[in-house]
C-alpha cells in the first residue's frame, strides 16, 4: 500500500518536472545555435559555464549565493500568482526591504547579533509587505490593475532608493552615492570561506518550506488557491476574495522585502545605484520554471543561480558575453508559459489522427463483439422476429 | 524658455511614437508589457544601422524591421498560442535586454563607444522663421514631424473609419466582433505589429536622434511610461497626446532641476510621471476608456 502511494508521488513528480526539463533542454539546444550565430564557440561556452561551476566548491557557493536570491523574488511572485494576481513589482519590494534591512543595519550599534541579524529581517519583511499591499489596495479600492500599479512602484522604488543614498542616507565618507556599511554585528555569517555563500541559505529554505505550509496546509492557502483558479468560485463559494488577495499580496511583498534585506546586508553590505538590478525579473523566470511549486522554485532557483553567478566566467574563458543568460531566460520563460505551442499545428494533427483512429477502432472492436454476441445467442431469424434491428446497423 | 520648450517637444516624440502605436494595441485588447524591449531593440538596431549604412533613416527602417520581429513573437505567443501576455511581455523586455547588451559589445563597443549619424533638423521654409514657435515646431527632425501629424491621422483614424471602430471593438467584446464577421485574431496581430513598428521607430529617435549613440539599457523605463501615457490619455488619441506632453515637460524639468538646486530633490520629479500614473489608474475607475477584454486571450472555439 505504502509503495504504491510512494510511486503515486514519484510518477506525480515526474509528470510535473518532464516538461520544464524539457523546456531547459530545448533552451539550451536554441542558445546554443544563437552563441554559434554570434560567432563564438558554443560548446567551449556551456563547458566555461558549466564545469567551475559545478567541479568546484567556490562556485557551488557563489551558485548558491545567487540561489538564495532568486528564491524570495521568486517566492515573492509565485504567492501572488497562486491567488490570482501578477506582482510584477519584485524590484520594487526587493528596494524597500533592502532599504529598511539597511537603515536597521547601520544603526544601533553594540546590539549583539542574536538581536540584531532578526531585527533586520523583520524590519525587510515588514517594508517589503507593506510596499506590496499598496497595489493591492489600490486594486480593491479604485480597481487599478495591480500589473500597471506594480510597475510604476518599481520606478518609484527606485528612485527613492537613489534620493535616499545621494541624500539622507549617503555615506559622508565617500564621493560616490552610496549608504553606509552595514555594522558587522547585523550580519548573517559566511557559510563557506571565500565565496559568499552565507546563513540565508537557512532562511531561505525555511521561507520554501512556509511557502508549502502556507499554500497547502492553511485555510488562507486554499482559499487563495481556488481564488487564483476561478474567482468566481471562490465569490460564489463566499469567500473575501479582496482580503485574501490583500494578505497574499502582503505576504508576497514580505517575502521580496526579506530578500531584499538578506541581499543588500550581506551581498552588497551597502546601498548603492541600481543595487537590484534584474533581480525581480530574475525570479519571475525562476517561479515559472518551478511550476510554482515548492520544490520546484528550490531547484529552478538552484539552476538560475548557477546560470547567474557562472555567466561571468563564461564572459572571461569562452568570451562570449554575460549577457546572453538573458535571453536563455527569456527563451525559458516563453517555453514554459507558451507550453500549447505544442498542441499547434503539425503536433495537434499527429494527435488527432492518432486518438481518432483508436476512437475508431474500439468503435468497430465493440461492434463487432456486438454482432458475435447476437450471433451466438440467438439465431437471426429469432432476432428479426424480435423487430431488433440491431443487426442491420452494423452493415 | 525656447530652449526648454524645444527640449520638451524632442523628448516628446519617442513617448508620442511609441504610446500612438500602443493605444491601438491596447484598444484592440492586447496588454503588451514588451514595449520596453521592443524600444531598446529598436535603439541598438537604429544605432547599428547607422553605423553600418552611415545614414540614420536606414538604421530606423532597420530598427522598426528588428522590433517588429520581436512583436511578432510576442504576437504569436499572446494572440495565437493565448499565453498569458503580461508573462509573455516580461518574457521580450528579458530576450531584448540580453539580445542588446550581446550586440552592443560585439558590434558597437568593441573597440570605445561608436559615434553614430543622427537625424539631421530639417527646417519647414516660411514656418520656421516665426519667432519661437518657429524655432520650436517647425525646426524638426523628420521622425518629429512624422510624430505630431501622427497624432491627428491616429485621431481620424481611431474615430473617424471603420478599421477604428473594428479595433475598438475588438477589445470591447471579442465574441461580439467574431460573430458579425470581424477577423479579431487578424486585428491583434495588426494593432500588435503596427506597435511594434512605431516603438523600434522611437527606440530609433533615442538612440540615434537625441544621443547619437547606444548605451545599455538606455530606454531606462521610457516604454513603460508610454505604456503608462496611454493609460493617463484614458485610451483616446487627445488624451494619449495630452499625458505624453505632460511627461514630456516633467522630464524637462528633471533636467533643468539636476543643474538648478532646489528644495524638492529631483528625483522626486522623476517619481512623478510614474505616481501620475498609479494617481489617474484610480481616478479613471467609472468612467474609464480602457477595453473591457483588456489582457483576456480570444480562443475562437
Amino acid at each position: 500500500m505504502n509503495e504504491i502511494k510512494k510511486n503515486n508521488i514519484l510518477i506525480k513528480m515526474l509528470k510535473a518536472s518532464y516538461y520544464p526539463i524539457l523546456a531547459l533542454f530545448i533552451a539550451l539546444i536554441l542558445m546554443a545555435f544563437v552563441i554559434e550565430f554570434m560567432g563564438y564557440d558554443s560548446l567551449n561556452a556551456y563547458k566555461a559555464l558549466f564545469t567551475s561551476s559545478i567541479t568546484s566548491l567556490h562556485g557551488w557557493g557563489e551558485t548558491l549565493a545567487m540561489a538564495i536570491a532568486l528564491v524570495f523574488s521568486a517566492l515573492s511572485f509565485s504567492i501572488a500568482e497562486r491567488s490570482g494576481l501578477i506582482n510584477l513589482g519584485a524590484t520594487g519590494q526587493l528596494y524597500m526591504g533592502g532599504i529598511a534591512g539597511i537603515l536597521v543595519a547601520t544603526n544601533f550599534e553594540g546590539l549583539p547579533s542574536v538581536i540584531h541579524i532578526p531585527l533586520v529581517l523583520i524590519a525587510g519583511t515588514l517594508a517589503g509587505g507593506v510596499y506590496g499591499s499598496i497595489a493591492s489596495l489600490l486594486k480593491n479600492q479604485f480597481g487599478a490593475s495591480e500589473v500597471v500599479t506594480t510597475m510604476m512602484l518599481n520606478y518609484i522604488a527606485m528612485h527613492f532608493c537613489t534620493y535616499l543614498i545621494s541624500g539622507p542616507m549617503k555615506n559622508p565618507t565617500s564621493d560616490l552615492a552610496q549608504s553606509k556599511s552595514a555594522l558587522s554585528t547585523a550580519v548573517l555569517p559566511i557559510l563557506l570561506k571565500g565565496t559568499r555563500l552565507h546563513a540565508g541559505l537557512f532562511v531561505a529554505i525555511a521561507a520554501i518550506v512556509f511557502y508549502y505550509v502556507l499554500m497547502y496546509h492553511t485555510t488562507f492557502g486554499y482559499q487563495a488557491r481556488v481564488v487564483g483558479m476561478s474567482p468566481t468560485a471562490g465569490e460564489y463559494a463566499g469567500l473575501k476574495i479582496k482580503r485574501n488577495q490583500l494578505l497574499a499580496m502582503a505576504i508576497a511583498g514580505g517575502m521580496a522585502g526579506l530578500g531584499g534585506a538578506i541581499q543588500a546586508t550581506v551581498i552588497d553590505v551597502r546601498l548603492a545605484i541600481d543595487w537590484v538590478g534584474n533581480l525581480g525579473f530574475d525570479g519571475l523566470a525562476t517561479a515559472y520554471l518551478g511550476g510554482h511549486s515548492p520544490i520546484g522554485i528550490g531547484v529552478s532557483s538552484l539552476f538560475f543561480g548557477l546560470l547567474l553567478s557562472s555567466a561571468n566566467k563564461m564572459q572571461m574563458l569562452a568570451k562570449v558575453p554575460s549577457s546572453v543568460v538573458y535571453l536563455f531566460q527569456g527563451i525559458i520563460i516563453i517555453l514554459i508559459v507558451g507550453r500549447r505551442i505544442f498542441q499547434l499545428g503539425l503536433f495537434q494533427k499527429w494527435k488527432m489522427y492518432y486518438v481518432n483512429k483508436k476512437s475508431a477502432a474500439t468503435d468497430l472492436r465493440e461492434m463487432t463483439l456486438e454482432r458475435e454476441e447476437l450471433n451466438k445467442s440467438d439465431s437471426l431469424g429469432a432476432t428479426m422476429k424480435k423487430g431488433d434491428n440491431k443487426l442491420w446497423k452494423i452493415f | 524658455m525656447e530652449d526648454f520648450l524645444i527640449s520638451v517637444f524632442k523628448m516628446a516624440v519617442p513617448l508620442l511614437l511609441c504610446s500612438l502605436g500602443t493605444l491601438f494595441s491596447e484598444k484592440a485588447g492586447t496588454i503588451n508589457i514588451g514595449l520596453e524591449g521592443s524600444m531598446l531593440t529598436g535603439a541598438l538596431f537604429g544605432a547599428l544601422g547607422s553605423y553600418w549604412t552611415g545614414s540614420p533613416y536606414v538604421g530606423a527602417v532597420i530598427a522598426m524591421c528588428s522590433s517588429m520581429i520581436l512583436t511578432l513573437l510576442f504576437a504569436f505567443f499572446a494572440v495565437t498560442i493565448c499565453a498569458s501576455q503580461i508573462v509573455m511581455g516580461v518574457a521580450i523586455n528579458t530576450i531584448a535586454t540580453g539580445l542588446t547588451i550581446s550586440l552592443n559589445r560585439i558590434f558597437l563597443t568593441s573597440n570605445g563607444v561608436v559615434r553614430v549619424n543622427g537625424f539631421k533638423n530639417i527646417a519647414i521654409p516660411f514656418f520656421s522663421e516665426i519667432p519661437v514657435i518657429g524655432k520650436v515646431l517647425f525646426n524638426q527632425t523628420l521622425p518629429a514631424y512624422l510624430a505630431y501629424i501622427l497624432v491627428f491621422v491616429t485621431w481620424f483614424v481611431y474615430s473617424k473609419t471603420d478599421l477604428g471602430l473594428k479595433i475598438r471593438a475588438a477589445g470591447e467584446h471579442p465574441t461580439a466582433c467574431d460573430t458579425v464577421g470581424i477577423n479579431v485574431i487578424r486585428l491583434r496581430y495588426g494593432t500588435l505589429l503596427y506597435s511594434g513598428i512605431m516603438a523600434g521607430l522611437a527606440g530609433a529617435y533615442i538612440s540615434t536622434g537625441q544621443l547619437s549613440a547606444f548605451s545599455e539599457g538606455m530606454i531606462s523605463g521610457r516604454g513603460f511610461t508610454a505604456y503608462a501615457a496611454v493609460i493617463f490619455g484614458n485610451f483616446t488619441p487627445f488624451g494619449v497626446f495630452r499625458s505624453c506632453m505632460i511627461f514630456a515637460v516633467g522630464m524637462g524639468l528633471q533636467y533643468r532641476l539636476q543643474a538648478m538646486d532646489t528644495p524638492i530633490s529631483y528625483y522626486f520629479w522623476m517619481m512623478l510621471p510614474y505616481l501620475i500614473t498609479i494617481v489617474a489608474l484610480c481616478i479613471y475607475r467609472n468612467r474609464s476608456n480602457a477595453p473591457k477584454y483588456s489582457g483576456i486571450p480570444y480562443a475562437k472555439n
